[in-house]
């Protein structure tokens, strides 16, 4: 799932700038599993708001929404009509929502208060862990299942650089080393052999470098679209 | 040694760092570190200090991911002071292209050597916030500087058109980092893509040293790659700890603590230059009888002298550890 962060009030004070009447607008998917932006942050948020433009002298009226999901047209579209009351609406959706907003009703502004951060997963309560960079050619099944890509900090694709100790990353000790837990893997599937073959540079132009990317299925487009 | 399958006698890059280690010479390459700013002299007064003492320099490309003068540039200045350059590049700078360009310019101007490697996390340096680009690894570089050099192409495989750039081709290795058990294959792997030599990582632990070259010689990696120690004068006893307990990929003894500890035991605090002296004299003490006790590890075809801002060192090391006056090979 997608991995979002809220960012502080004052950020987002800031950036609200002297909006009258904002419209905070949750998404009830990977957001609010992140706890980031679903009808419970979209509350809170909401209320901070509203007391914090108090106290600086200038209130806001601030209403709440969540939608299922902020990033197709079919959720979002019902907000429409009551868009038009408002300065400024401050999505707690991860980046994909704050545009498809931004893209729907161009005659609104809609910032954002929440950082995407990541595609990746909770380990446990209250930890997330970045797991896919969504590099659009998935090596998984040459490097035991842990992706050096998105869990490498230099995203190698031959072994460990010089740095790895103790099963950690040079970058930070909080870091497990991916190459360490590649190898660990691939020893104990007796599958060692995946290691030990050199992968030739990857084609990066499956993933961003390539430009902005955009999947087609014939097979699912409707026929009046074509 | 034979070093490849189908042996010629032609050299591959004609370096002299190549033509000493194929003559089977103990070879001696030191490290020179550019400048944070863009004074040639700093490199010349550095270079001056080791030509004649070693077989060639690592010229390091923004070590510790601190912006420095360019590693080619550097090294072409070192040319002129009569050294010869192994020319370091890091993945963490340029992608595929700039590597390639650079590579062709650094040959164009008379650099025969050059050292592949990850590059240190930018996280380590003065520009933390920087983008990093590791587009290939340095695997993939070895890689793609030997196939532009033996099969003369580009990585995309477009034939290279007006002059090879044929470059003698190192790599880094560290004994010292994680897993141990496939540090050997990753040296096998360079080797593969490559690799004619490789320079250790900093040597402060001969037990796991001459572990890991034991590995190394049953596997036979020996015969195929020059393996070039890496040793290092410590300053104090300060840098001793530091490097023991918090540079990461990296093993010191409690022995040398100790030993650079014990270097200033009665002289007094205040007498900072006194304690100085006792300090580097040890350093340079301890890196002469490791150099000693490396040359009798079978496999090892080198020594690699790393001595950070302390380019002075180096001498009164090769010259105590015997090794002077360097052979010449025609």
């Amino acid at each position: 799932m997608i991995v979002g962060e809220q960012k502080t009030l004052d950020e987002i004070m800031g950036l609200l700038g002297d909006a009258h009447k904002v419209l905070v607008a949750g998404c009830g998917t990977c957001v609010t599993v992140s706890f980031a932006g679903g009808e419970k942050e979209v509350g809170i948020l909401a209320s901070q708001l509203r007391m914090r433009s108090k106290l600086e002298g200038h209130p806001m009226e601030v209403d709440e929404v969540t939608v299922q999901r902020q990033c197709e047209w079919e959720y979002i579209d019902p907000l429409a009509p009551r868009l038009g009351e408002y300065d400024v609406i401050l999505s707690l959706a991860c980046g994909i929502g704050v545009q498809a907003m931004n893209e729907r009703f161009p005659d609104s502004i809609t910032l954002p208060g929440v950082n995407t951060v990541f595609l990746g997963m909770p380990v446990e309560q209250g930890i997330w862990e970045e797991r896919c960079q969504a590099c659009g050619d998935c090596i998984l099944g040459l490097t035991a299942g842990i992706c050096p890509i998105a869990r490498c900090s230099k995203q190698l694709l031959n072994g460990p650089c010089g740095g790895s100790q103790n099963g950690v990353c040079e970058v930070n000790p909080d870091i497990p080393c991916a190459w360490q837990l590649i190898w660990e893997r691939a020893v104990k599937l007796g599958r060692e052999e995946w290691l030990l073959e050199i992968q030739p540079p990857k084609d990066w132009s499956k993933s961003r470098d390539g430009g902005p990317r955009k999947i087609v299925r014939d097979d699912l487009r409707l026929a009046d679209m074509e | 040694m034979d070093m490849t399958a189908e042996r010629t006698d032609e050299y591959k890059s004609g370096s002299n760092l190549e033509k000493i280690l194929r003559a089977g010479h103990f070879a001696v390459t030191g490290e020179l570190g550019p400048p944070q700013g863009a004074d040639a002299e700093v490199i010349h007064r550095k270079a001056q200090l080791l030509a004649g003492v070693v077989d060639a320099v690592n010229i390091t490309d923004n070590q510790t991911a601190v912006a420095r003068m360019s590693s080619i540039a550097s090294g072409v200045l070192a040319m002129q002071d009569g050294l010869e350059p192994v020319i370091q590049m890091t993945c963490r700078d340029r992608n595929r292209l700039a590597m390639q360009s650079d590579l062709m310019g650094a040959y164009a101007l008379g650099a025969r050597n050059v050292l592949c490697l990850t590059g240190d996390h930018q996280s380590f340096g003065n520009h933390p916030t920087a983008k990093n680009v590791h587009d290939l690894d340095s695997i993939q570089l070895i890689q793609m500087v030997r196939r532009m050099r033996d099969e003369g192409v580009f990585q995309n495989g477009e034939q290279i058109k007006a002059g090879v750039p044929r470059f003698f081709i190192g790599g880094a290795i560290n004994p010292f980092g994680d897993p141990f058990e496939f540090r050997p294959y990753r040296l096998a792997k360079k080797i593969a893509a490559g690799a004619d030599f490789v320079q250790t990582q900093l040597i402060y632990d001969i037990p796991r040293f001459r572990e890991f070259m034991k590995r190394v010689v049953d596997m036979g990696l020996h015969e195929k790659v020059y393996i070039l120690a890496g040793v290092g004068p410590l300053k104090s006893s300060g840098m001793a700890r530091y490097m023991r307990d918090q540079v990461p990929g990296m093993i010191v003894r409690d022995e040398y603590v100790d030993r650079m500890k014990g270097a200033i035991a009665g002289i007094p605090k205040e007498d900072k230059k006194a304690r100085r002296k006792a300090w580097r004299e040890m350093g340079i003490k301890i890196c002469i009888e490791q150099i000693q006790e490396i040359m009798e590890i079978e496999g090892v075809a080198g020594i690699h002298i790393m001595a950070v801002e302390w380019e002075a060192a180096i001498k009164p090391i090769v010259e105590g550890a015997g090794l002077l006056p360097r052979p010449q090979v025609e």
